[in-house]
C-alpha cells in the first residue's frame, strides 16, 4: 500500500543513506562493514546537493541542455517534462516496460532509472537524435518498411535498444534480438514484426508467414 | 449499389502506415507528450482502503507545498470509497515532484470499513459484507433454456463436468490513461489518449456543464486502449477542473500502479460446464453454470459503469437443448470495463476446452468433433485451410501420449464476433485544393490499427492517387462525427465513408471542371480549374461495402515440461477471415498482437487480490505479467480474402481463440486438463497429480 501519511521527502542525501545502511551492515558485522565505511568516508568528502533545484547540463543529441532540476529529477522527467524531447515515453516509471530507453554513451538505459544529475557528462541519445538532416537510420526505416509498430507508444524504446545491440552486434541472431530487447514491453503485439525489422536493419534477410488465400 | 473497385490497386496490398514516420522518430506526440504553454503537472491521491467512509479531506497543506497551484477534492462531502484506489483528491503544479510531496501533504479523515470483499467466492457467501449497502453481491440473470436439457442428458452416450475458469485481465496499455486538458474562457480544449474523441467531449461536456460547443478534444497519437479508454471518466474530469482552478493546462496522466487500479479490466469467469454428445459426436445436451466479477461495477446499483461478466453460451456451437444461468458478483475492486471481444475469449476458453475433454471422453479427434459440430461454414472451411497448413493430421496423437519429460502438444479453437460492422452515422470530408492536394477530415481516432492509412488507402484507390498525396486527420471533435474505436467498428465505418466522399468529390469535380473524369492523369488538371476555392466534400456511411460478423480459427503448438510445469508455445497458426482485405500489413500486427495477448491470457496474466488488505497485489509490470519478446512463438497467418462480403474488422476476432487454442494444445500434451487460465506450472504441476492443486479462488 501506498504510505500516504505526510513524509520529509527529499532530504536524502547518499550520506545520509550510506550511514544508516553502515549501521545496519555494522550490526551484521559482516565482511562487507569495510567497503561500507570506505564508501562512507568518501561520501562524507562529498558536497550534498539538493533538495532544491541545482543546475544540471546534459548532453543531449549533441547539444547542451542547460536545467534547473532538484536533484530526484529523472533523465526522464528531465526530457519529457523538462524540454520539448518527448520521444521517450513513461510507461511505468520503474524500470520495467522500457519505453524510456535512451543510450548514454551508447549504452541503453532505462532513462527513469536515472537521476538526471548523474547522467551529466555523458553522451545521451533520444529516439529524436538518430535521424541526421531527416535521413532516417537502418533501424528506423526497417522499422516503418515491416510495420514494427501499431500504437508506437514502445516504438522508441525498442529502436534505441535495437540501435545499440547493431552497433555492438552487426549480425544478431533471433535470441540476440530477443536478448536486446527483453526489457521493452509491447502491449499491442507487434513483437514479430520487432523481429523482421531488426533483421532487415542488419540486412539479413527476413521471411514473412503470411498467406492469403481467396474464399471464393 | 456501389461496389469495391474489381482490380484494386492498394485496396488488399500492404501500404506502408503513413504516420509511422512520426513514430519512429519521436515527433509523434501523444496525450502524454502535450506541453501546451504554461502547462502543469497533475496527479491524483487514490484511497488506500478497499471500503471505508471518507468524512472530510483537507487540501490546506497541500496548497502550501511550493509550486502547487490547485487542488481539489474528487467529491464533495461525505462519501463511501468501496475499491482500493478510488479517486479521493487530486492536485496539479509546476513539477511532478511537487505534485508528489502535495500528494502526502493531503490530510484524509476516513472510517476504514473492515469487512469488505474482494474476491469472487468471499463475495458470494452468506452474510458476505455488501459492497454496496442493501444491494446483494451477487445478482442472478434470468435463465435460459431451450430443449429439454434434464432429459436430454440421459439420451447422450458420452457427457463430461469441467469447471472452467478465466482471471481478472487488465487492458494495461502501454501509455496510461489521462489527459492535458485546458480551460479557457473560450472552453475546454482536451488531448486525450482515448479511443473516442466524440464520447470524451460529451462526458466532459456533461460533468462541466458545458455545452458540445464549448469542449473541444485532439488525439492525434494515443498509445492504446484495448477497449477501456471509450470515455472521459474521473480523471479527465479532475484534469479540467484543476485546470479551471490553476487558470492553466493540466497534464494528468495516471501512473502505471494507477491503471491496474480504477480503469477498467477485463471480468472474470467461473464456468460450470455439463456438456453431452452422442456416440456418433453429435452435441446434444449443454448446461452452464457462471459467475464472474466486474468489480464495483456489478449488483443493482452499479455506479462504476462498468459491464457486466456474463459470457456467450456454448458459445459458438449450436445445442439443441441448453440451460444457461449466469451471476455477476460485486467485489471491492476497480469497475471491468469493454476488453478486446468482450465476454469471447472466457466463452471460447471455457466451451472449447469443454469441447475437447468431450472428444477425449468419446475418443474423437477434436478437430473432427468440431468439424462435426460447428454449422458455421466461413470456419469449416478455415479449419480444413488451417488443418492442412498446420500438418494437424500427421502431428495429433491422442492426449497424453507425447513421450518424454517434455512434451509437446496441439490444440485449436475457433471464434465468431459479431460486431466488426460499421457504424451507420460515420461522416467525414475533404478538401480538395486547387493545387491538387487533398485532405481527409474524421472525427475517428486511430488506436494504433492503421486507421488513418486505411483512409489513404482507400481515398488513394478511389481518385487514383498515391496514399503518399492523401493527407488525413482524425482524432478532432471539430471534424465530422465517426464512432469509438471499439467491436472492430472502425474499418468498416471509414472505408465506406471515404468510398463515398471520394465518388462525390468525383462528381463535383466533373461538373466544376468539365473533364469527365477527374482522376489519376487527370487530377492536377481538373483540381486547377477548381480557381482559387478548395472544394469541399462531406459524406457519410452508405450501405453495401461493409458487413459482419468475422470467424476466425487458430492451432497452436505447445511443449510442456512435466518436471517444472512451464508451458512454451512453440507455434501458432490463425486463419482469418475480414471480408475485403484493405490493407494488409497493418492487418497482420493486428492479427499478431491478437495472438500475442491471447498468449498472455492464456498462460501470463491475471490480476491478484489480497483478501486480507484488500489491495491489488500485483498493479505493475514486475508482478503482472504479459508477454514478452523472448515468449513469442513462430505465428503463421493465413487470411481468408472475401471482398464479396465488404469490409470488416478484425482487431477482436483474433485474440479470441488463442487461450482456448493452447489451453487445448496443454491438455493434449500432458493427458491432464488445467481448468483455469492462466495457465502456470504451479496448476501443470497440480493437474500431474505432482504437487497440491494451488489454492485459486473457487468455491
Amino acid at each position: 500500500m501506498k504510505n500516504t501519511e505526510p513524509e520529509k521527502f527529499g532530504a536524502h542525501s547518499r550520506r545520509t543513506f550510506l550511514k544508516s545502511l553502515g549501521t545496519v551492515a555494522a550490526t551484521a558485522a559482516t565482511a562487507q562493514v569495510q567497503s561500507v565505511a570506505a564508501e562512507l568516508e568518501k561520501a562524507n568528502a562529498e558536497k550534498t546537493v539538493g533538495p532544491g533545484a541545482v543546475p544540471v547540463t546534459l548532453n543531449v543529441n549533441g547539444e547542451k541542455l542547460q536545467l534547473m532540476l532538484e536533484p530526484r529529477v529523472t533523465l526522464l522527467d528531465a526530457l519529457r517534462n523538462y524540454s520539448s524531447l518527448t520521444g521517450a515515453k513513461e510507461g511505468c516509471d520503474r524500470a520495467t516496460c522500457g519505453a524510456c530507453t535512451v543510450l548514454l554513451d551508447d549504452l541503453p538505459i532505462y532513462s527513469c532509472q536515472k537521476l538526471a544529475i548523474e547522467a551529466q557528462g555523458g553522451e545521451i541519445t533520444t529516439v529524436e537524435g538518430l535521424a541526421k538532416n531527416g535521413d532516417l537510420t537502418p533501424v528506423q526505416r526497417a522499422f516503418i518498411q515491416k510495420d514494427a509498430l501499431q500504437c508506437g507508444y514502445c516504438t522508441p524504446g525498442f529502436i534505441m535498444s535495437l540501435t545499440a545491440l547493431l552497433k555492438k552486434n552487426p549480425h544478431p541472431t533471433a535470441d540476440d534480438v530477443k536478448h536486446a530487447c527483453a526489457g521493452n514491453l509491447c502491449r499491442c503485439g507487434t513483437h514479430p514484426h520487432i523481429m523482421q525489422a531488426a533483421f532487415q536493419a542488419a540486412g539479413m534477410p527476413v521471411a514473412s508467414k503470411t498467406e492469403v488465400i481467396d474464399y471464393a | 449499389m456501389p461496389s469495391w473497385p474489381a482490380n484494386p490497386k492498394y485496396i488488399g496490398q500492404s501500404t506502408l502506415r503513413i504516420d509511422a514516420e512520426a513514430k519512429v522518430t519521436g515527433r509523434a506526440r501523444y496525450a502524454s507528450d502535450i506541453q501546451a504553454d504554461g502547462w502543469l503537472y497533475g496527479m491524483i491521491l487514490r484511497s488506500k482502503w478497499p471500503a471505508a467512509k471518507i468524512s472530510g479531506i483537507n487540501l490546506d497543506k497541500a496548497m502550501q507545498v511550493p509550486g502547487i497551484k490547485a487542488a481539489v477534492k474528487a467529491r464533495d462531502g461525505e462519501f463511501t470509497v468501496r475499491f482500493y484506489g478510488e479517486e479521493l483528491a487530486a492536485v496539479c503544479g509546476t513539477t511532478k515532484q511537487a505534485c508528489l510531496d502535495a500528494l502526502r501533504a493531503i490530510e484524509v479523515k476516513a472510517e476504514p470499513k473492515n469487512e469488505f470483499a474482494v474476491r469472487e467466492d468471499d463475495a458470494i457467501k452468506d452474510g458476505a459484507p455488501q459492497v454496496w449497502d442493501g444491494v446483494a453481491n451477487v445478482t442472478t440473470g434470468k435463465l435460459r433454456e431451450t430443449g429439454t436439457v434434464d432429459q436430454a442428458f440421459t439420451e447422450c452416450d458420452a457427457v463430461i463436468e469441467g469447471f472452467y475458469t478465466t482471471p481478472v485481465q487488465i487492458h494495461n496499455p502501454m501509455e496510461t490513461h489521462g489527459n492535458t486538458v485546458s480551460w479557457t474562457d473560450d472552453g475546454v480544449t482536451a488531448w486525450a489518449s482515448t479511443q473516442g474523441v466524440s464520447s470524451v467531449r460529451d462526458a466532459l461536456s456533461g460533468a462541466l456543464k458545458l455545452d458540445h460547443s464549448q469542449v473541444r478534444v485532439l488525439t492525434d497519437f494515443m498509445g492504446g486502449g484495448f477497449g477501456s479508454k471509450l470515455g472521459a471518466t474521473v480523471e479527465g474530469v479532475l484534469a479540467a477542473r484543476l485546470s479551471r482552478e490553476a487558470r492553466a493546462p493540466v497534464r494528468l496522466m495516471l501512473t502505471r500502479f494507477d491503471n491496474a487500479l480504477a480503469v477498467g479490466n477485463r471480468p472474470s469467469s467461473f464456468q460450470k460446464i455439463k456438456i453431452g454428445a452422442k456416440a456418433d459426436g453429435t452435441l446434444h445436451a449443454f448446461e452452464m453454470e457462471n459467475y464472474g466479477t466486474a468489480g464495483i461495477g456489478a449488483g443493482a446499483d452499479a455506479g462504476g459503469g462498468g459491464g457486466g461478466a456474463d459470457i456467450p453460451a456454448p458459445y459458438i456451437y449450436k445445442v439443441p437443448n441448453t440451460r444457461v444461468k449466469q451471476s455477476v458478483v460485486a467485489v471491492n475492486a476497480g469497475s471491468s470495463r469493454a476488453f478486446r471481444a468482450p465476454g469471447h475469449p472466457p466463452a471460447a476458453f471455457g466451451m472449447e476446452s469443454a469441447m475437447d475433454d468431450l472428444a477425449a471422453k468419446l475418443g474423437m479427434d477434436p478437430l473432427e468433433f468440431r468439424l462435426k459440430n460447428d454449422s458455421n461454414e466461413v470456419r469449416q472451411r478455415e479449419y480444413k485451410i488451417g488443418a492442412e497448413k498446420f500438418g494437424w493430421k500427421e502431428k495429433y496423437q491422442k492426449p497424453g501420449s507425447s513421450p518424454g519429460v517434455v512434451k509437446t502438444g496441439i490444440g485449436c479453437a475457433g471464434a465468431g464476433w459479431p460486431a466488426g460492422g460499421p457504424s451507420r452515422r460515420t461522416q467525414g470530408e475533404a478538401q480538395i485544393n486547387p493545387d491538387g492536394s487533398v485532405e481527409f477530415r474524421l472525427g475517428v481516432q486511430d488506436i494504433g490499427t492503421g486507421t488513418k492509412t486505411v483512409i489513404a488507402v482507400v481515398a488513394a484507390e478511389m481518385l487514383g492517387l498515391k496514399p503518399e498525396q492523401i493527407t488525413v486527420r482524425v482524432g478532432d471533435t471539430n471534424f465530422p462525427p465517426g464512432p469509438g474505436s471499439g467491436g472492430s467498428t472502425t474499418c468498416a465505418s471509414i472505408s465506406p465513408t471515404v468510398y463515398d466522399i471520394c465518388d462525390k468529390a468525383l462528381q463535383q469535380l466533373q461538373t466544376q471542371s468539365g473533364i469527365a473524369d477527374a482522376r489519376g492523369d487527370n487530377w492536377f488538371a481538373a483540381c486547377k480549374k477548381l480557381g482559387i476555392t478548395p472544394l469541399v466534400v462531406s459524406g457519410n456511411w452508405i450501405d453495401g461495402l461493409s458487413t459482419r460478423p468475422a470467424y476466425g480459427v487458430q492451432f497452436a503448438k505447445v511443449e510442456v515440461d512435466t518436471e517444472t510445469g512451464l508451458v512454451t508455445v512453440k507455434k501458432v497458426l490463425g486463419v482469418h477471415d475480414c471480408g475485403l482485405i484493405v490493407n494488409r500489413n497493418t492487418l497482420e500486427s493486428q492479427i499478431n498482437g491478437g495472438i500475442i495477448m491471447g498468449m498472455g491470457y492464456a498462460l501470463y496474466e491475471e490480476r491478484v487480490m489480497d483478501d486480507l488488505s484488500g489491495v491489488v497485489l500485483n498493479p505493475n509490470f514486475e508482478t503482472y505479467k504479459m508477454s514478452g519478446i523472448g515468449d513469442v512463438p513462430e505465428i503463421e497467418i493465413v487470411l481468408l480474402n472475401m471482398p464479396e462480403r465488404g469490409v470488416i474488422g478484425i482487431g477482436e476476432p483474433a485474440t479470441v481463440p488463442t487461450a482456448g487454442a493452447i489451453a487445448n494444445a496443454v491438455f493434449n500434451a500432458i493427458g491432464a486438463r488445467v481448468p483455469s487460465l492462466p495457465i502456470t506450472p504451479a496448476k501443470v504441476l497440480a493437474a500431474l497429480g505432482k504437487v497440491p492443486p494451488p489454492a485459486v479462488s473457487q468455491t
